[in-house]
């Protein structure tokens, strides 16, 4: 199937400003797909409320547009209901880790198999520019005039220690590793997040002297590591850290181990035995 | 906290003795309720003890999700699916969950949500009863909207009340809301399990369009209702909370928007009389009229049957529906009584709407309690004595 043969295409031309990275984070999506040969059918794209979460509407998939910071919560109940169903979650750094921290590590503890893919552009693109809890510290955004004094989260790190299965990090400058680790992600079992750096030359690039696009693009090839897992796995347990890591941002795979995915757990664990067991004649416990 | 007891739990037409809880946990696997997603809060959490025990023995899912916003998002999830879908709480979760009720009667999703009322404002009182969310419920979402809101007294009237919000969600693809309360919830009494096949269940309306054929979500037939297709199957489309055409795409065209909001209304508001429920006595002939719901009308009731006892004519209407509001029954009932007395346990809330709906509001008072104990028959009691000129 043709990647374009997965947009709606009545949809176009897209919301997105000139030069914003969530086009290619789309383009490297339906690649990914399209790799796997999955069919439209099989798969469910479920998202929130912001720039990223547009993404939804121009794909020929089961799609759902949901409330900020709530996708993952909604696809867990799609996904418990219907566990054959491919999830995919895209979500923005402000829905996916400030309004949705909580649903984000709380999916990832589960080991739901469902595949979140955070499109990092450091901002709040769709209400005009304010800052997010990916903001680097010290960076302007409409609501940091002073620049923010907050400190960002490190994204491979909390989906660590949260228990996500897959983690991996990439920017859209690397589109076609981007497809790589979107469909690694896809096809492991259990709950995956890809960080995607993405460049908001509007608001983010334009308060922060960023440059146009292409300069952000280019500031994530120069200002990223690629980290190969052996690398990420002998540093103290800690797979954001790299030995001298002043080098620049740490990008790839940095997790991908097997454990009891959610839903096959609980039919495993407490489904079969209750129905076994009980054939809804037994006394209460 | 494990269920405790001795029932056989799918003994039908036997007798069980059962909290309120419990018994909105089996109604609902009675009516076919497969998925339920809650969070722990008094006095609530029995429903989602149950059902975490009760939900895999017939094949079900029972989460326990991160909050109560996490929780109603997820049964909405699973909802669209096919699976009926529940969760339960109390009034600090459900004003959490109010977003999510709001894409819910947006996105035409039948669920139905168990509010078991604590005394309130804020965290207020969790081991209390109270009726304070009855605004809440009406009106706790942002927005123009149409919402259906059944009560019970009583545990046999539970059962089937909970039975018919699940009719009535998937035959209006709405959210229901069951109100009931502190007293309820945490109240032993027998109640008898109807044998399968004893209440109708409504089960989910699906479309008869082929796969590969254009579907339309959001399309009505002529009778008001929308088929569904399960969300995953066979045709593809979109769900969302923004004003959305008949493929379920955002649209902002006013002819659109106007379309959708008389649409969502009036699909419950014209539909009123297949959403009354009420229990009626001697209102043929009540000079006093008692109107009550929940707990507070089993205190009604007593009052009223004393006072019968010697010689007064009391009546009551007990409530099961409070949303949409049974004016037009109300004021039909009340024409004759020389006064009609709300019975509440709250500052006044259903009170505003019998005085809304009589033809003489000067007539209409509030007996209520707001400390946190049940209003009593002889708090009534003394109401009545007071509007007669009787002193206490």
């Amino acid at each position: 199937m043709a990647v374009t043969d997965y947009l709606r295409r009545r949809f176009m031309p897209h919301i997105w400003c000139p030069g914003c990275g969530h086009g290619i984070v789309l383009n490297s999506l339906l690649r990914a797909i399209e790799k796997l040969e999955l069919e439209k059918n099989d798969i469910v794209m479920i998202s929130g409320i912001g720039c990223s979460a547009r993404i939804q509407g121009y794909v020929d998939f089961h799609t759902m547009h949901t409330l900020h910071g709530r996708a993952l919560a909604f696809a867990t109940g799609i996904k418990m209901a219907w566990p054959l169903l491919k999830v995919i979650v895209p979500m923005g750094d402000g829905d996916a880790l400030a309004i949705g921290g909580n649903h984000f590590i709380h999916a990832a503890r589960r080991n739901i198999d469902v595949t979140a893919i955070i499109m990092n552009n450091s901002i709040y693109g769709m209400t005009g520019g304010q800052h997010s809890p990916l903001t680097p510290c010290g960076d302007q955004a409409t609501t940091a005039p002073y620049g923010t004094v907050d400190s960002p989260f490190d994204v491979v790190r909390l989906a660590s220690a949260a228990g996500a299965s897959f983690i991996a990090r990439t920017t859209t400058y690397h589109a076609r590793e981007m497809t790589r680790l979107l469909a690694a992600a896809i096809e492991h079992r259990g709950f995956s997040v890809v960080e995607v750096l993405s460049q908001c030359p509007t608001y983010y690039g334009r308060k922060n002297d960023a440059g146009d696009a292409v300069a952000m693009m280019e500031g994530f090839r120069d200002g990223t590591v690629r980290i190969d897992r052996k690398t990420a796995e002998t540093s103290d347990g800690d797979p954001g850290r790299l030995d001298g890591e002043a080098a620049g941002t740490p990008i790839g795979l940095f997790r991908r181990e097997e454990r009891p995915e959610y839903c096959e757990a609980y039919r495993r664990r407490v489904v079969e035995p209750a129905m076994a067991a009980g054939r809804g004649e037994s006394e209460t416990p | 906290m494990t269920p405790t007891g001795t029932v056989t739990p799918t003994g039908t037409g036997t007798l069980h003795f059962l909290q309120g809880n419990e018994v909105c946990a089996e109604a609902a696997v009675y009516a076919g309720m497969r998925f339920y997603a809650g969070y722990p809060i008094t006095p609530s959490t029995e429903i989602a003890e149950r059902l975490a025990w009760r939900l895999p023995q017939v094949g079900g899912t029972c989460i326990q999700m991160e909050d109560e916003i996490g929780s109603l998002c997820s049964v909405i999830g699973a909802s669209l699916t096919g699976l009926k879908g529940m969760t339960a709480t109390s009034g600090p979760g459900y004003s959490l969950m109010q977003e999510a009720v709001g894409y819910a009667i947006m996105a035409e999703v039948p669920l139905v949500i168990v509010d078991v009322q604590r005394g309130g404002p804020s965290t207020g009182l969790p081991t209390h009863a109270s009726q304070g969310d009855v605004m809440q419920v009406r009106w706790g979402t942002h927005g123009d909207h149409a919402i259906v809101c059944l009560s019970a007294s009583t545990h046999q009237d539970l059962f089937e009340i909970m039975i018919r919000a699940f009719n009535v969600s998937e035959t209006f693809r709405t959210p229901v809301v069951v109100l009931i309360d502190e007293i309820v919830g945490h109240m032993r009494e027998p109640v008898r399990i109807p044998d399968a096949g004893e209440f109708e269940l409504t089960e989910r309306l699906l479309t008869s369009v082929p796969r590969d054929v254009d579907y339309h979500p959001y399309f009505p037939r002529e009778d008001g209702r929308l088929p569904m297709s399960h969300f995953g199957g066979e045709h593809r489309y979109n769900v969302t909370g923004l004003y959305h055409d008949m493929w379920g795409f955002p649209s902002d065209d006013p002819r659109v928007t106007n379309d959708l909001i008389h649409h969502l209304m009036n699909k419950l508001e014209n539909r009123k009389r297949d959403l009354t429920f009420t229990k009626e006595w001697y209102t043929d002939d009540a000079e006093i009229m008692l109107i009550s719901y929940g707990a507070s009308a089993r205190s009604a009731r007593h009052i009223m049957e004393d006072r019968r006892a010697v010689g007064m004519r009391m009546g009551l209407i007990e409530l099961q529906t409070l949303w949409p509001f049974p004016g037009e029954l109300v004021r039909e009932r009340c024409r004759q009584a020389n006064y009609v007395v709300v019975v509440e346990m709250n500052m006044g809330q259903i009170v505003h709407e019998v005085k809304t709906a009589v033809d003489r509001p000067e007539r209409v008072f509030l007996a209520n309690r707001v400390d946190g104990e049940m209003i009593t028959p002889v708090d009534i009691k003394h109401l009545v004595r007071v509007i007669q000129g009787k002193g206490i």
